[in-house]
């Protein structure tokens, strides 16, 4: 099997994030950084199915040169391949960044042969574009599942599950094919020391690309008001469950 | 598509989804959306399902100022199918003209639009909280990143806009007057490619309420110590009609499946009242409940995140509180209101 993960750089913001003077970016000056974190899943999901089935995990990135630490940290609970689109570190559009990916894919496979299974994230963490996956299928025609959280890979085709509506909806797609993931479909692994230590030996495959503007214009961020300031307290312990009860009749909750 | 085509029948065409209960909330909220949008460049409200439109969806999509219903046929499949019906939908808005296509920001609105993009090399903007057109091809809009915990503003280029609108960012409101809705039919004939990806199967889960329709929802955090600590709060849901959802830290450790998160990461949820027991108040959580109703947090410690983001607290133990407070509803509604 050969299995292509794509992983996204974030930061990992606190409670209020903090602009950029320009207020065009936020302010990571204070932040660290992860992997987003559907994308772990994504990651734990790959090892696992290598794990059963043999082969090798491929796991790119599109990010800044700094993103090479999360190639080293997907090493580490496992991947045998890492692939950096190098950027200068601005966002790029969802339509910028599947057709990054496609190209990486294309010439990936020209040499070493087709991806039986691509995962990504089902978004990342900061952007959120839900589309990437479906874009990089698209262009590649290959079937492709969003939102899944369930995924068992036989000999010739996956069966993916996602959450529709209170149940599960599943479908199963013939391979090569393309899987958008979601936090819950695994716990990920913590690295090992070893796991560590191979991880910063490990080659990386770098390619640079150069930042387009895409057909969404950035104006500005903002960070939105928040509905509530501070908590009214009731009371402490047993003491409050008398108002308590009180505000669940005033608003309906009790009859 | 020209320009030429689009103007003379300017509409915006919104995808609504529907369940055995009629239309879902979400795409009420996108039409909501959608008619804010239309009357930006004074365009028709048009509204598209793969289905039959009942009655009472007609009632609803009548009130909510939609002029023309499309009931879409996708010959030779009942199952969704993602790329047939972006596909559809597509054939649909070309014929209109639509200048804008817009669904909920559920699973299904962000792949059928995401596959439109893809099929139309356009560019789809997820999570959108407001849109208006600036000019015949450009919209300016707002959309949530990180959740929600920031807010882009942004211009948008290029007809038709692809948008879908945020679960957690826009009130479903009915116009202020209700129009007469024409029902039609379109059909479209899906090639074998358009069909690879389809539900097979559909699996129920049966008894108990849904995490993201609730109306209540009782939330148990690090601070219920254990799985078996989340008795006295199943039992809390179970008086209330209310669903169980959890934070991250609780699926971590197993206590709880992962469908019951709640979160940027797990199910974001929009009940009147959320009663958050034992949760610190992680940002990743926030994101979650931001638009809950009423708030209120149980914790130990007064001055936990989760203080500042919620209507009342009660300072204390889980473990204590939600015991008591089961006694005191089972009492009150027993009509015993305790002693004198």
């Amino acid at each position: 099997m050969r299995v292509l993960v794509c992983v996204k750089r974030v930061a990992m913001v606190g409670a209020r994030i903090v602009l950029t003077a320009d207020e065009k970016d936020v302010d990571v000056r204070q932040l660290g950084f992860t992997i987003s974190p559907h994308e772990e899943c994504a990651i734990e999901e790959a090892v696992r199915v290598v794990e059963q089935r043999g082969g090798v995990v491929t796991v790119l990135t599109l990010g800044p040169p700094e993103a090479a630490d999360q190639l080293r940290d997907a090493a580490s609970i496992g991947a045998n391949r890492l692939v950096h689109l190098v950027s200068d570190g601005r966002d790029w559009d969802p339509i910028a960044t599947a057709g990054a990916i496609v190209d990486a894919i294309r010439r990936h496979e020209a040499a070493d042969g087709p991806y039986d299974l691509i995962l990504l994230g089902n978004e990342a963490a900061d952007t959120g574009d839900y589309q990437v996956g479906v874009r990089v299928a698209h262009a590649l025609g290959r079937p492709c599942v969003i939102g899944v959280k369930n995924l068992v890979v036989g000999e010739e085709t996956v069966v993916a599950k996602r959450e529709f509506r209170g149940g599960d909806e599943l479908y199963e797609l013939a391979m090569p094919s393309v899987v958008a993931v979601k936090e819950g479909i695994n716990l990920p692994r913590y690295p090992s020391l070893p796991g560590r230590v191979r991880a910063n030996k490990m080659a990386i495959a770098e390619t640079t690309l150069e930042w387009r503007q895409g057909p969404v214009r950035l104006e500005r961020l903002r960070v939105p008001s928040e509905p509530r300031e501070r908590a009214e307290i009731l009371g402490t312990g047993v003491d409050a469950v008398a108002a308590l009860v009180d505000l669940l009749e005033q608003w309906g909750v009790v009859a | 598509m020209s320009e030429a085509q689009f103007e003379p029948r300017g509409c915006v065409l919104c995808l609504v989804e529907c369940d055995d209960d009629g239309i879902i909330d979400s795409s009420l909220r996108a039409l909501s959306f959608a008619r804010f949008l239309g009357e930006s460049s004074n365009a028709a409200l048009v509204a598209a399902m793969v289905g039959t439109i009942s009655a009472p969806m007609l009632a609803t999509l009548s009130s909510y100022g939609v002029g023309e219903g499309y009931e879409l046929v996708v010959d030779g499949v009942d199952a969704y199918a993602p790329l047939a019906w972006a596909r559809a939908i597509r054939q649909l808005s070309e014929s209109l003209g639509a200048q804008t296509v817009v669904a909920g920001g559920t699973e299904r609105g962000n792949e059928v639009m995401a596959y439109i993009g893809a099929t139309t090399s356009r560019p789809m903007v997820a999570n959108c909280l407001r849109a208006s057109w600036l000019g015949a091809t450009t919209v300016g809009l707002s959309r949530q990143r990180w959740a929600g915990s920031l807010i882009e503003d942004a211009v948008l280029e290029g007809v038709p806009a692809l948008l879908t609108v945020a679960f957690d960012g826009v009130t479903a409101e009915p116009a202020s007057t209700t129009v007469s809705t024409t029902v039609r039919e379109f059909h479209f004939s899906p090639s074998e490619d358009d069909l690879n990806v389809k539900v097979t199967e559909w699996i129920g889960r049966g008894g108990g309420v849904a995490l993201a329709d609730a109306r209540v929802v009782v939330g148990g955090g690090r601070g219920v110590g254990s799985a078996e600590g989340f008795g006295p709060l199943d039992e809390l849901a179970g008086l209330l009609g209310a669903a169980v959802g959890v934070s991250r830290a609780v699926t971590s450790a197993g206590w709880r499946p992962h469908a019951q998160q709640v979160g940027q990461t797990g199910t974001r949820i929009s009940p009147d009242l959320y009663l958050a027991c034992g949760i610190s108040g992680a940002t990743q959580h926030l994101a979650g409940c931001r638009s809950a109703k009423h708030v209120v947090t149980i914790n130990t410690d007064p001055d936990a995140p989760f203080l500042s983001r919620a209507d009342y607290a009660v300072v204390g133990d889980v473990s204590v509180i939600i015991p008591a407070l089961v006694d005191a509803i089972k009492a009150r509604k027993s009509g015993y209101v305790g002693p004198a």
